[in-house]
């Protein structure tokens, strides 16, 4: 096998879609806790099932994103990126998920919330990063005046490296023996990582914007560039909205309070440029990247509107620990970072061979059931929230568990729009992975019945 | 001269560091919460994500949904001590049940302890200020 030929973004694209498989069957698993308490709890249980399915989806938009950068970059840098140092860096992440999930499943836990395995399985993502660090460098030096994706894409690739090494400072007993301040770091660790991976993959939703539209002026526009510093201004300093209860220093507070206020400029300017993009969109309604972005739009609109009023302190005393807070984190991963992952998937994975003239009407049916799941998935978990923030702020609270049977309607809800939300996003995600293979087989057949008539000739 | 991107990038990673390691200073310059030893407390946290509490539970609103927060447990009426080794011995109908060792069960509820100390995390107990900021009572 040549390794020169090998298409290392598109590698990263279909395993990311084989993670999000699992990420999504382990998900409905471990939603099943909710309606059936205690379910598998002695053997996988919720202790497994929950990193399992948290880690699977992170990995899914990790690994998406990754794929993403190598794929824009194969067609916009005239340096090609190593694909030595990209087939190590795939290989070291193939390590890590099956070391990670090998140690969910034995138990073998260790790990703060959200990366919960055994600290040793981060060495390999750390290695990974860093060579694909290391590979994005080489290949931009010779792209003159970044458009404002490949600024992005940096930023993000930076700025994992730099937040998943200070996800691990609590190994140094100097930040864990203090409390406070520890949890501060972690806080500022989450709303950072996320911000990362949110840069690379509304950096992959420019590109493909562009494009699709044949505009290259979208990538180098003033007002989008100020939007990216704005955006970068909020990943450093707005993740204080997370701690308004937690005794820390109270400048952190307020500096978050304040920073996050500013992104009511980007929720302004998405409600002003949406007829536009409504418009736009609608002249390429059977195309499917255009649809993806679409709905990510559409998505960023009420999770932007959402996040806003949690920010604010005092709405936040009631949404904080409560399921708004999942609603948002769930409506963000699947409605805005999924679908641009997908939308990058259809971009990117497709290619002039049969297998790629999907069924465009069974497609669109699934389109448009993924998002009504969504819809239901993300309202129910948002009642379910009220419902709690309203117990927690009660004078006379009834226990715990009394109040969880309290939501329990809206807890089946969510998980049958669980269920749903799998069937219809693996169905998806199946299509594209057929597609491609089915397209590698066929030219890997052609190329073979061509050698052999020209060695008949011969 | 023109600013170009690079210069609004390189102030505000200038900004991002300064503010960091402002962060991670805090530690030499606050108070150590008296009565505790830190380092079984912070020994008590690792007992936390061995067991991976976070999971189910949360302090300070950080962590899992499916049981309560824990910050206050170890003051709350009724819970305490005892309440929660035997929890944690016999499990519930949602939590398995768990087999410390002794050492691992003292220096989790040191750690629980010096957790509830640290402030509060029910907003009931907290108001809201003209500038819009919450404050503990």
């Amino acid at each position: 096998m040549n390794i020169k030929k090998i298409h290392t973004g598109k590698l990263f694209l279909i395993t990311s879609l084989i993670v999000l498989i699992l990420g999504l069957l382990l998900g409905v698993f471990a939603s099943l806790n909710y309606i059936l308490p205690g379910n598998l709890k002695e053997t996988l249980g919720f202790i497994s099932l929950r990193p399992m399915h948290v880690s699977s989806v992170m990995f899914w938009i990790i690994l998406g994103a990754t794929g993403c950068v190598y794929s824009g970059l194969e067609i916009i840098a005239k340096k090609k990126i190593s694909n030595i140092l990209s087939l190590i860096q795939w290989g070291l992440w193939i390590v890590a998920i099956i070391g990670i999930l090998y140690s969910y499943i034995t138990k073998k836990f260790g790990g703060r919330e959200y990366w919960e395995f055994n600290p040793l399985w981060a060495l390999p993502i750390a290695i990974a990063w860093l060579l694909f660090l290391i590979n994005f460098f080489r290949s931009v030096k010779t792209i003159t005046q970044w458009p404002v994706y490949v600024w992005m894409w940096m930023t993000g690739i930076v700025f994992f490296l730099f937040t998943f090494i200070e996800n691990y400072l609590w190994m140094i007993p100097y930040f864990r023996e203090h409390f406070i301040s520890d949890t501060t770091i972690q806080w500022k660790v989450n709303g950072s990582l996320v911000g990362s991976w949110n840069q690379i993959l509304y950096g992959t939703a420019f590109f493909l914007m562009e494009r699709i539209s044949g505009n290259t002026n979208i990538g180098r526009s003033k007002l989008i560039f100020s939007m990216y510093f704005l955006g970068l201004f909020n990943l450093m300093f707005n993740w204080g909205h997370h701690i308004y209860t937690l005794p820390t220093e109270a400048y952190i507070r307020y500096i978050g309070y304040g920073v996050t206020m500013t992104e009511w400029i980007i929720f302004v300017r998405i409600i002003y440029t949406w007829k536009q993009s409504v418009t736009d969109i609608q002249k390429h309604y059977h195309y499917f990247p255009y649809r993806f972005l679409l709905a990510a739009d559409i998505w960023v609109f009420l999770n932007i509107g959402q996040a806003l009023l949690m920010s604010i302190p005092a709405i936040n005393m009631y949404t904080h620990g409560t399921h708004v807070t999942v609603a948002h984190a769930m409506g963000t991963t699947i409605g805005i970072n999924s679908m641009i992952l997908f939308a990058a998937c259809f971009e990117f994975l497709s290619g002039k061979c049969e297998s790629f003239n999907f069924d465009i009407k069974r497609l669109n049916r699934v389109f448009w059931f993924s998002q009504v799941s969504l819809f239901i998935f993300w309202f129910s978990l948002n009642i379910a929230g009220i419902k709690k923030a309203v117990w927690q702020m009660s004078l006379h609270q009834v226990p715990f568990s009394k109040m969880m049977e309290g939501l329990h309607f809206w807890f089946i809800l969510f998980a049958i729009a669980g269920f749903c939300l799998m069937a219809t996003l693996t169905s998806v995600a199946l299509t594209l992975v057929k597609a491609y293979l089915g397209c590698m087989i066929n030219t890997r057949r052609q190329k073979r019945t061509f050698f052999q008539e020209t060695s008949l000739i011969n | 001269m023109k600013i170009k991107p690079i210069h609004i990038f390189s102030l505000l990673c200038i900004l991002f560091l300064v503010y960091s390691f402002n962060i991670y200073l805090i530690p030499l310059h606050s108070k150590m919460q008296e009565g505790f030893d830190s380092k079984i407390a912070s020994e008590g946290r690792l007992v936390w994500q061995k067991y991976n509490c976070q999971s189910c539970h949360q302090l300070y609103g950080l962590g899992g949904y499916l049981g309560p927060d824990l910050t206050n447990i170890y003051s709350a009426p009724g819970k305490g001590e005892v309440v929660i080794k035997a929890l944690v011995k016999s499990g519930t109908t949602q939590m398995p049940s768990f087999s410390l060792t002794a050492k691992e069960e003292s220096s989790l509820l040191q750690f629980l302890k010096s957790t509830d100390a640290s402030g509060q995390a029910d907003p009931r107990n907290f108001v809201v200020k003209s500038n819009g900021m919450v404050e503990s009572k």
